[in-house]
């Protein structure tokens, strides 16, 4: 029997895409928001007060397919800018979730364990992910607005 | 295994680049990669269509469509798939030595079979290893059709041509033909059969799982096996390359939109659905036949003669059992993918996931892997190891999901 290869992580299917030259088909436009800010690995996060809300974009979960399972961190961790905290899993892949901000969890969407879809169903809204006290408010200027993230996905998908 | 899309290689080379560097030359070596793909007479049919093309054993080739992975697997089952497995390579073996010359390289009785039918057999390398799966089909006593998969191309074409000259030298009698003029399609699910009559004068009722005929199908000249990798009853047809667009378009209007263009993601979740091997994850060079639990290919006569290569060793594993046993299972948590570790519940490592992911059918995760023998009774409790954590799996029977090929009542 072959040795156990270390687990591997898929990035975002369109960062993979745009990696190995995937020819990809995403639908005509896929939704971002006004109020939000984006990470270039497809998170988003809405700020208010020291409260940051996360999940994952319209643009992730129409690259990713149905999603058929959410890793959730623990409440309590800490979690950093540009660092794993979780993953999701696709019918066909697995790909990890990296945090957009600095700080502690506070809570965590336990019905993403019971209802995965609503990742596919709802990216902004029934499909948040985790609840972060910020410890860092700086972090916000290295992320994206919603009109800098459109053009983002664009190069990437055309890439 | 049969022109499936082998996840775990996408996974790992998209894990190889998570650094800038790499990112870049990865780049670079991938866009030239993809400038050498080859492609299918039906390339530019699968774009038009909205197929999502990716690198697959050296050619480009639709992941999927317009439906989700998902909606492709249940529509398969529920009416049809259409898909394209040109990429896969046929070729004919004639002569008066067809049969013994076959018969020194795979484990079927193939003399045993009658004219016009086939089977499932397995090429074997001296250690009585899996060099490839492949669909055979006797025509007559001196024709033998097979196809091999796309991914073991080179080498099956140079171990048989190796053994051919061989065999020829010694005075034997055998000629290959490898059919690239040709394209092979593979109509699959319950309306596989109505949509594809219309299509033909031969009456399809009487054409079983296995059976293989060479037919005129909407005026092109095809080869015709009732056989597929989905577990649904179906066809592989191979046809003119020239037809093949014409062919496929055919298929989906006479099917009047109910059997949809479905690509390699949905046909590995049938696949595995349905208990079968992926050659790459679930079969490779060092697991025997035994070990893959494809005993039943082993015909009764070659049981008694061996004259494969690695017999010694597989007719030992047929007599005392293997060490290592190919099962099902069904998971909890994440979906456990290739060389997810499985332990036992004190904690010793006994095999290793070869495929898995989660059922689009059945809406919970299956696996299959290897298990030391003993581990692989249906109801044996295991965990899983995903990302360093711990779940819940049990060996389940396969097919996950039953079959319903087409066999006489």
């Amino acid at each position: 029997m072959a040795m156990a290869a270390a687990s591997s992580r898929l990035f975002w299917a369109s960062r993979a895409a745009a990696y190995l030259r995937i020819s990809t088909f995403p639908r005509a436009f896929a939704t971002v928001l006004k109020d939000l800010k984006y990470a270039d690995t497809h998170e988003w996060v809405k700020v208010e007060g020291d409260s940051a809300t996360v999940g994952i974009t319209d643009h992730a979960q129409d690259h990713l397919g149905d999603v058929v399972f959410v890793e959730l961190p623990e409440v309590g961790i800490s979690v950093s800018q540009g660092k794993n905290f979780g993953a999701v899993e696709s019918v066909k892949a697995t790909s990890d979730i990296n945090s957009p901000v600095s700080g502690e969890v506070v809570e965590v969407n336990e019905k993403l364990s019971e209802e995965p879809g609503l990742v596919n169903a709802s990216p902004y809204e029934k499909g948040w992910i985790i609840k972060v006290k910020l410890s860092n408010s700086g972090d916000l200027n290295s992320l994206m607005d919603d009109d800098k993230y459109s053009k983002f996905c664009e190069e990437e998908d055309n890439h | 295994m049969r022109g499936l899309l082998a996840c775990a290689t996408l996974a790992r080379r998209a894990a190889a680049s998570s650094a800038p560097a790499r990112v870049r030359h990865l780049a670079g070596a991938a866009e030239a990669a993809e400038a050498e793909l080859k492609r299918t007479a039906l390339y530019d049919f699968h774009v038009a269509h909205g197929g999502k093309m990716v690198p697959f054993a050296g050619w480009s080739m639709p992941i999927q469509y317009r439906d989700s992975i998902m909606d492709s697997t249940v529509n398969c089952r529920a009416n049809g798939s259409l898909f394209d497995v040109a990429h896969m390579c046929g070729l004919s073996l004639k002569g008066r030595g067809a049969i013994p010359f076959l018969e020194s390289l795979v484990v079927a009785d193939v003399a045993a079979l009658r004219d016009g039918t086939g089977t499932l057999t397995v090429f074997t390398n001296e250690q009585g290893g899996a060099i490839d799966d492949s669909v055979i089909a006797k025509v007559t006593d001196h024709h033998i059709y097979l196809v091999v998969n796309a991914g073991c191309r080179d080498k099956d074409l140079a171990h048989i041509e190796a053994h051919m000259e061989a065999f020829n030298k010694k005075g034997g009698d055998v000629k290959w033909h490898i059919h690239d003029d040709r394209s092979l399609l593979a109509l699959q699910g319950p309306l596989a059969a109505p949509t594809l009559q219309l299509l033909t004068k031969e009456d399809l009722s009487k054409m079983y799982f296995s059976d293989f005929k060479m037919i005129d199908i909407n005026g092109y000249a095809c080869f015709l096996t009732r056989t597929g990798y989905t577990g649904e009853d179906g066809f592989e047809i191979s046809v003119p390359s020239e037809n093949a667009v014409d062919l496929a378009e055919a298929i989906l209007e006479r099917s009047e939109g109910k059997v949809r263009l479905t690509g390699l993601g949905a046909r590995d979740s049938l696949r595995l659905e349905a208990g079968l091997c992926l050659y790459g994850n679930d079969m490779e060079q060092h697991i025997t036949p035994v070990e893959a639990g494809l005993s039943w290919a082993i015909g009764k006569r070659r049981r008694a003669e061996g004259g494969f290569l690695g017999a010694d060793v597989i007719l030992k594993q047929l007599q005392e059992g293997p060490k290592i046993r190919r099962v099902g299972m069904v998971t909890q948590g994440p979906p456990a993918r290739s060389h997810s570790e499985l332990v036992s519940g004190s904690g010793e490592r006994i095999g290793e996931v070869t495929s898995g992911g989660f059922s689009p059918c059945l809406k919970k995760n299956i696996a299959m892997g290897y298990v030391k023998s003993g581990m692989h009774k249906a109801g044996t409790e295991l965990k899983v190891v995903v990302r360093g954590k711990s779940y819940d799996a049990v060996v389940t029977k396969m097919p996950f999901v039953p079959t319903k090929y087409y066999k006489p009542s």
